[in-house]
């Protein structure tokens, strides 16, 4: 490989390991939400997005009247990757199964270490690398977390139930930085809260998303008069370098 | 419906925008509209989780030691210390309080 860079290899490695270590803890709030461990398996190799998966995973502890609205959050909480994709379309130029490979490992990390990249080569190189380091320390992970979630047992027991809502706090804050997005996540929050005795489970989820559409749609608290760019930008999150 | 069922339908279901982003035209996707809602969806639906994985029980409101841990996780996130962590910490301080203090 000409202009080998080792630099940029070790950090798509680095994030890789970073990031794939905390599917430990998915493996282990999977297994106390019910899951086994090849379900488990099935979501990290599969499904391969984070928030989608704790999502999920959360949400499907409520038993089987709340799957629909699993596989819905976790399908709503699938968008970014769409808006990631549209960004490495013109930098990956790649087609046919490279191209379906190139979608599977579109996440926020792979993205953002590849549109860091000054040259071309180096971003196509930083996004394929960090995406299939990602993948397989990832995996590896939430095999490990698995396994000790079975042998931990009752969730509540080891505070596990408190770790589940954890993961959900560091996974919003990067995207809290602007004052829409801090109201949205305010009211959404009450919202599903309160709304959770007088609904179906899953249900409260979904009509907090409902908050994200009206104030999407009618732009209330937003920035005005900002560009195409910006408005993306603020959807990608962008994320973590 | 079976849970193997529901696995398989979420992943393509989120494979689906992967692929979407990979094959419309760009035009569509980058509607300010369109991006800001989907950037809300994402806060939205995590502080939802919050909210019913903090602060409800089977479908009750309920108060108890995971409070205090969402406490601690938030400003360890604060802090910046790594994720894994964060989460561990919350996890230790809910057990912590149920198994010596006696709380919920």
């Amino acid at each position: 490989m000409a202009n080998f860079n080792k630099n940029l290899l070790t950090t798509s490695v680095g994030v890789g390991l970073a990031t794939g270590f905390y599917g430990i803890s998915f493996g282990a709030l999977s297994s106390a939400a019910g899951l086994d461990l090849w379900q488990t398996m099935a979501l990290s190799l599969l499904m391969f997005s984070g928030g989608s998966q704790f999502a999920f995973v959360a949400i499907a502890a409520g038993g089987s009247p709340a799957l629909a609205a699993a596989i819905t959050s976790a399908w709503l909480l699938g968008i970014r990757n769409g808006f990631y994709s549209v960004r490495m379309v013109p930098i990956l130029k790649v087609f046919g199964a490279k191209k379906l490979a190139a979608a599977m490992l579109t996440i926020d990390e792979s993205m953002a270490v590849g549109t860091a990249q000054e040259l071309e080569e180096d971003q196509r190189r930083g996004f394929w690398w960090t995406g299939m380091a990602v993948y397989v320390f990832w995996n590896a992970a939430t095999f490990v977390g698995a396994l000790v979630g079975q042998s931990l047992g009752s969730p509540e027991q080891w505070g596990l139930d408190a770790a589940a809502a954890a993961a959900f706090v560091g996974l919003i804050w990067p995207r809290l930085r602007e004052r829409q997005a801090l109201i949205v996540a305010a009211i959404a929050l009450g919202v599903a809260t309160f709304v959770s005795p007088y609904v179906p489970a899953g249900m409260p989820v979904l009509l907090a998303g409902g908050v994200a559409v009206l104030f999407g749609v009618f732009n209330w608290f937003g920035v005005r008069g900002r560009d195409e760019v910006a408005a993306v930008e603020t959807a990608t999150g962008e994320s973590r370098p | 419906m079976n849970t193997w069922i529901a696995i398989i339908l979420a992943a393509v279901a989120v494979y689906s925008w992967k692929i979407i982003g990979a094959y419309v035209p760009q035009r569509l996707m980058e509607k300010p509209v369109i991006a800001r809602i989907a950037g809300l969806l994402t806060v939205a639906l995590m502080a939802g989780l919050i909210g019913i994985q903090g602060f409800t029980s089977g479908g009750q409101l309920h108060a108890d030691a995971r409070i205090p841990a969402l406490v601690v996780a938030g400003l360890l996130t604060w802090r910046k210390a790594p994720f894994i962590v964060m989460v561990a910490a919350a996890a230790v301080v809910a057990w912590v309080l149920r198994a010596y203090l006696g709380w919920a």
